[in-house]
Order: C-alpha cells, then structure tokens, then sequence
C-alpha cells in the first residue's frame, strides 16, 4: 500500500494539483445547479417544473435555460412557472404565458411558424442542394465517353516510349 | 453563359460571407420584442411614493416608459437624456422601478435628480416579465391610446434618441395629428 508520502516531491506536486483541480471542478458545478426551494404538492407538479424549467430559455443570459442560470429574470421567471403550476395551467398554458411575453426566443426547441420556418427547414434545404450538387457531378463523372480518353497516335508513341520497347 | 456556371460557386460563397459577416455585427442581446403593437398590459400597483397608479393613470399622450433601478449603472448614463426630455416636457417619461427598494430609489433620485412623472414600485418584477423586459434599462414608446410602438434594450443616450426614437416618434404624430 503506497501512501501519498512514499511518492517523489515531483510526483506528489502532480498528485496534489490534480486532486485540487477536481475538487474545484466538483465545488464549481455544484455551484452551477440553482438549488429549487419551491414546495410541491406532488412528484407530477415538481417534475413538469424541472422539464418546464430545463426547456425555457433565460432571456437575459442567452445560452442558458431556467435551471442553470442564476440571472434575476430567470429566478423571477422560475416563481412564475411555480406560480402557474400551483395554480393547476397546463404545460401549452405556461408555455403560451411566456411565448407572449418574451417570444420565440424563450423556447430551446422554437415553435413551427413562418418566422421559424427558415430555422427548421433550412439545414433540410441546404443538405438537399448540396446532395443535387453531389449526385450531378457523380454521374457527369461517370457519363465521360470512352471515345474520350483514347490517346491519338503521337500520344501512343509517346506512351509506348515511355513504357518502353518489350511493352505493346 | 455555359462559363457562367463556373462562377456560381463564387457567387454563392461572397453571398454566404457577406452574410455571415453582417451576422458579426448583430447585437444578440436584442431581442425582438413580441409586445409591439400590443396595449400596456393591466397593472395596478403602487408608485415608489406610495400612490396607487394603474392604467388609467397613464399619460393621454405619446410616452415614454423607463425600466431603471437604483443598482443599474448604465440608468446613470442615460440620465442625462431623460432629464433633458422631462425638462423638455414634449414627452413625458413615466418609470418602472424594477426589482428595487423604494428606499434606494428614492434616495438616487434626490442624488441624481427626477425625470419621472412618477415611478411604477415593481419591486417583484411582476410588470416587468409582462412586458418581456428581461433587465434595465429598457425603454419603450407607447402612444395615445396606451399601445406599446417601439422598444430599446439597453441604454438610451443622445443618439439613439436622434436615430430611433426621433423618427419613431414623428412616424407616431403623423398618423395621429394631435
């Protein structure tokens, strides 16, 4: 059994930065989750709060949802998603509250409309133009005639020069 | 025209990057607001004085709506504007204090001086999140008959009043002569 003081000094300044690093890492993404202090009364209700929370988007700090972010619009925003669960509103009812509000850009998965359409439907666009690209210029590859790579007679004697005299 | 063909690749790639590039220039913390063209939304609340205000309360006319706070520095930078448009008196500027204490408000209003006709006590942020505002300062333009026409995230200085407001507002006061 080898103990942390059997090690070389290099090995143990290795052992012990790494050790803080982790320990940091552990302290900080624990400081990154919020900590819910909201009361429900069932499993269900806490539950759709955490789907609801994970899928709402903070208007304020752009990259991060409801849950991971510690801006005060989404702790205000995570009352009001509370608020409107206790109150008995469906999930649509709640989403539609902050669709009204703050737009498109509250949901992580944007609603199918026809200022969205471009956003869902442009990567199917893109990836049929360049399949079209693909495929024309496979089969124009494939389409070059024979006729068209026969060598003509100063070519031959070239070629065979080049191969030399046992070859025909 | 059959070489033409050889230059679509170009063509197609200038447009993606001047694009993109333009992109660059965007500024992603202003988001469309969905409330344009929509009423105040209802409210009855206090005023940092204590006076009860609701939607009736609201000025007849073109006006300001002014998101501050006591704690928010870029409030202090457009100050002066706001202070300049009240001294003014064409457009009145009505405030939202927004997740403040009315005791801290009120004393940064002695310190830097009032531009408000009065300042809407939104302590919780309620009004706020039901006007979409996701911080101060905000400012948005409502017109005679309380409807929401134009809103500004962030700071409102010299230029953007010359540059936005400006012509929103004249664009407002030729559809409605007053």
């Amino acid at each position: 059994m080898t103990s942390l003081f059997d090690l070389r000094v290099p090995q143990r300044i290795v052992f012990c930065v790494a050790t803080c690093c982790l320990l940091t890492l552990l302290i900080v993404s624990e400081s990154l989750a919020q900590v819910d202090t909201f009361e429900f009364d069932t499993i269900e209700q806490q539950q759709r709060f955490r789907q609801l929370s994970n899928e709402l988007r903070c208007p304020q700090c752009q990259n991060a949802n409801l849950t991971g972010s510690t801006g005060g619009i989404a702790e205000d925003l995570r009352r009001e998603v509370h608020r409107m669960i206790m109150e008995g509103m469906t999930n649509e009812e709640i989403e539609q509250f902050m669709f009204e509000r703050y737009g498109d850009f509250i949901f992580y998965r944007p609603r199918l409309r026809a200022e969205t359409i471009l956003l869902w439907f442009g990567p199917l666009i893109f990836l049929i133009i360049g399949g079209f690209v693909a495929y024309s210029i496979s089969r124009r590859a494939s389409n070059v005639p024979d006729a068209d790579i026969e060598l003509d007679s100063s070519q031959q004697a070239r070629l065979k020069e080049i191969l030399g005299p046992d070859q025909s | 025209m059959n070489r033409f063909k050889y230059f679509i690749p170009v063509v197609a790639f200038l447009a993606l990057a001047v694009t993109l590039w333009r992109g660059l220039y965007l500024n992603p913390k202003e988001l469309p607001s969905v409330l344009i063209d929509k009423p105040m939304p209802a409210f009855a609340m206090n005023t940092i004085d204590g006076e009860t205000v609701s939607n009736t309360d609201l000025p007849d006319q073109i006006f300001l709506l002014n998101v501050w706070g006591s704690y928010c520095l870029p409030c202090l930078v457009e100050h002066p504007t706001l202070m300049r448009l009240s001294e003014e008196g064409d457009i009145p500027v009505v405030g939202i204090n927004y997740k403040d204490r009315d005791d801290l408000a009120l004393d940064w209003l002695e310190t830097n001086g009032n531009p408000f006709s009065y300042s809407i006590y939104d302590a919780e942020g309620r009004l706020g999140i039901d006007l979409g505002v996701y911080g101060a300062p905000e400012t948005y333009l409502v017109d005679a008959n309380g409807v929401i026409r134009y809103r500004h995230v962030a700071v409102l200085d010299e230029t953007v009043w010359e540059n936005d407001f400006e012509p929103a507002i004249a664009e407002l006061k030729a559809e409605t002569p007053q």
